[in-house]
């Protein structure tokens, strides 16, 4: 029982920090960012490629070169997603909210396959692997990597929380949320602020990949579709556009999932992720602490 | 196949040019029967087995095409599970006719009877939802589908159901390529025709009313809830008939064909094509399946170029290649100047 829910809270704080990218940028600007599961791909890729490439330290220095591998390749997702958004989305900034949809459902397309072109159809196999030593606590069996990993999500996490709701930036995004033209006319620089989140959502999910291929051990260029839709519910679940709630979200979705898995058999883990997605949404649409939102017509 | 009859508005001014001979072109009425005559001789000019394979996949998904394009084109509601009533039907058609020895054509009542029982499901807790959550709610159901399929038994798991009959009629086998086709381009024929039909009645407008603004066509009185159901139900019944030839033609059907890929792939002719527009829909999904061959020397970059593709055509051309047009200035002249029995028969309701 402990180990289920612990298993459950482990998933869940990926999924929390993927899902936490996605409510950023469904917040600034109301668009599902359909490609954000595959810059979880990226980043996973991205961290691959770093290690492979510096496999002389990483041997010796495991977790401290790992956690300098999560810092590059969170920069290198960010980068990614900024791109993203500059090529795809922003052309597209006044355009009805159906084909932007459709953009990132492109997006989403050219960086799996674009991904399967550079770094080829298999699976490859994470050169970092955190097993290891394991602790007991209340009969559950805990890995020390699962422990350093939830804490890395619950600092990141933290970090983001503390940028959107004090500093200067968190405000003009927040400002643009409520109204982006009312914030250009304030000076707010809406493009680059709109950027700036894309570049820290990418960032993060770029992290939960490094963090996912180290502790999975194998990645492959479509691992982020699946990851994208529990992340999207997740956030979903939370109410979408608040951080908070993306976190309970990703939690509340790995619980879910650990106690599905054990009692239905992993096979139909994700049926049962989306049919509660279905019957959740007809029930409480705004998510667990999501607020209701009124259309401006 | 026609949307508009080839008569020019009266408020606007009849100048010549290229311009305006495209539009007589792409408006005229005979586009449709010129496309069908096209398609019944294609087989006489290459009848080789692979040609005919290729056409045929072509015009069953020419269909599914069709059908989403009530639903996303009409109606605006993006679907991105749409496979999953592709799914419905192939399935359902494929078990009553292995398991229980049912002939090809006996099966579609049942098919259009689960397919409409399958768009309920999922567009009656779902379709008072904003456009991206539904979306997402469809691609959830997709999943599910192809998942279930997956991990059932009567559906044969990950190897699927072989051995599908071919369509018969009175003991006579139409399992011949060319004589398949043909048969296949009689019945998407009548499905497109049909669509168009849809679209161009009272439920039609309704459909485009609250894909322009939902509010407003609430505010004017149309029952929206009801009437994107109808979409749902009609798009589902079109993917769900597909699903039964998709099987016909291939005799096996696997959960590998009901991806989220094909879903993609349905809405991209949809978009590129030109939502709304039934002749665009059409040549949409039959650039979508004929590019993938004429290409086949790249098939790594694919799928790349796909994504990159649906960029390019949204952001340089978001109203697709064929697109709709969007006033419906016709009619109205149309119904000012001679009211016509048709007319009130098909607005007047």
């Amino acid at each position: 029982m402990t180990q289920i829910i612990w298993n459950g809270l482990f998933v869940g704080s990926f999924y929390a920090l993927v899902a936490l990218g996605y409510s950023m940028v469904y917040g600034i600007m109301k668009l599902l960012n359909f490609a954000h599961g595959d810059l979880y791909m990226v980043g996973a890729f991205v961290g691959f490629a770093l290690l492979t490439s510096f496999s002389g330290f990483t041997a010796t220095l495991s977790l401290v070169a790992l956690l300098v591998v999560l810092l590059l390749s969170m920069v290198g997702t960010g980068l990614a997603g900024v791109a993203i958004e500059r090529i795809a989305y922003r052309p597209l900034r006044n355009a009805p909210r159906l084909s932007l949809l459709i953009t990132a459902v492109g997006a989403s397309f050219a960086l799996e396959y674009g991904m399967r072109i550079v770094a080829g159809p298999n699976p490859q196999v994470y050169p970092v692997r955190l097993g290891g030593s394991s602790v007991h606590v209340l009969g559950a069996r805990i890995g020390v990597a699962q422990l350093v990993l939830i804490g890395v999500a619950i600092a990141l996490m933290v970090a983001l929380n503390a940028m959107v709701m004090r500093s200067r930036q968190g405000r003009a995004m927040r400002a643009i949320a409520l109204d982006p033209v009312a914030s250009r006319l304030m000076g707010v620089d809406v493009n680059r602020v709109i950027a700036r989140a894309f570049f820290i959502g990418s960032a993060l999910a770029g992290a939960a990949g490094v963090m996912a291929g180290s502790y999975y051990g194998s990645i492959n260029f479509l691992m982020g579709f699946i990851i994208g839709l529990k992340a999207f519910t997740a956030a979903v679940i939370g109410g979408i556009g608040s951080f908070k709630g993306a976190m309970l979200g990703g939690v509340v979705l790995g619980l879910l999932e650990a106690f599905g898995t054990h009692y239905l058999g992993g096979q139909w883990r994700d049926v049962f992720a989306f049919a509660f997605l279905i019957l959740f949404l007809t029930v409480r649409p705004t998510g667990l602490l999501g607020e209701r939102v009124t259309e401006r017509v | 196949m026609t949307t508009t009859k080839a008569v020019r508005p009266p408020n606007r001014p009849a100048g010549g040019g290229a311009g305006d001979a495209v539009k007589g072109v792409l408006r005229s009425r005979w586009i449709g029967p010129i496309g069908l005559f096209a398609g019944a001789v294609a087989p006489i000019l290459i009848a080789t087995p692979y040609a005919m394979n290729v056409m045929t996949s072509a015009l069953i998904f020419v269909m599914l095409a069709v059908g989403l394009n009530i639903v996303v084109g009409q109606c605006g509601l993006l679907d991105l599970g749409y496979a999953a009533f592709f799914a419905v039907g192939a399935y359902t058609s494929g078990i009553l006719a292995t398991r229980l020895h049912w002939p090809l054509f006996a099966t579609v009542p049942a098919v259009i009877v689960v397919t409409v029982l399958a768009g309920i499901v999922v567009g009656g807790p779902t379709l008072r939802l904003r456009s991206d959550y539904l979306a997402i709610v469809t691609l959830g159901f997709g999943e599910i589908i192809r998942v279930t399929a997956n991990n059932l038994d009567i559906t044969g798991g990950p190897e699927g159901i072989y051995g599908i009959p071919s369509l018969s009629v009175g003991g006579v086998d139409l399992g011949n390529s060319v004589v398949f086709y043909y048969v296949v381009l009689a019945i998407v024929a009548c499905a497109v025709l049909g669509a168009n039909r849809l679209i161009r009645s009272r439920l039609g407008r309704a459909w485009r009313f609250i894909r322009e603004d939902e509010d407003a066509a609430e505010a004017m009185g149309v029952h929206t809830y009801r009437v994107k159901m109808a979409a749902y139900i009609a798009g589902a019944v079109w993917g769900g008939l597909a699903g039964v030839l998709f099987g016909a033609q291939l005799s096996a059907i696997s959960p590998a064909s009901f991806t989220f890929l094909q879903s993609a792939l349905v809405l991209m002719a949809v978009v590129l094509g030109g939502m709304g527009s039934t002749p665009g829909v059409v040549i949409g999904a039959l650039f979508v399946t004929m590019l993938p061959e004429a290409l086949r020397g790249l098939s790594d970059y694919r799928y790349f170029a796909f994504g990159a593709l649906l960029i390019i055509v949204m952001v340089l051309r978001p109203q697709g290649l064929w697109p709709a047009r969007t006033r419906e200035p016709e009619r109205t002249a149309r119904r000012s100047t001679r009211p016509t029995p048709l007319d009130s028969e098909v607005s007047g309701r």
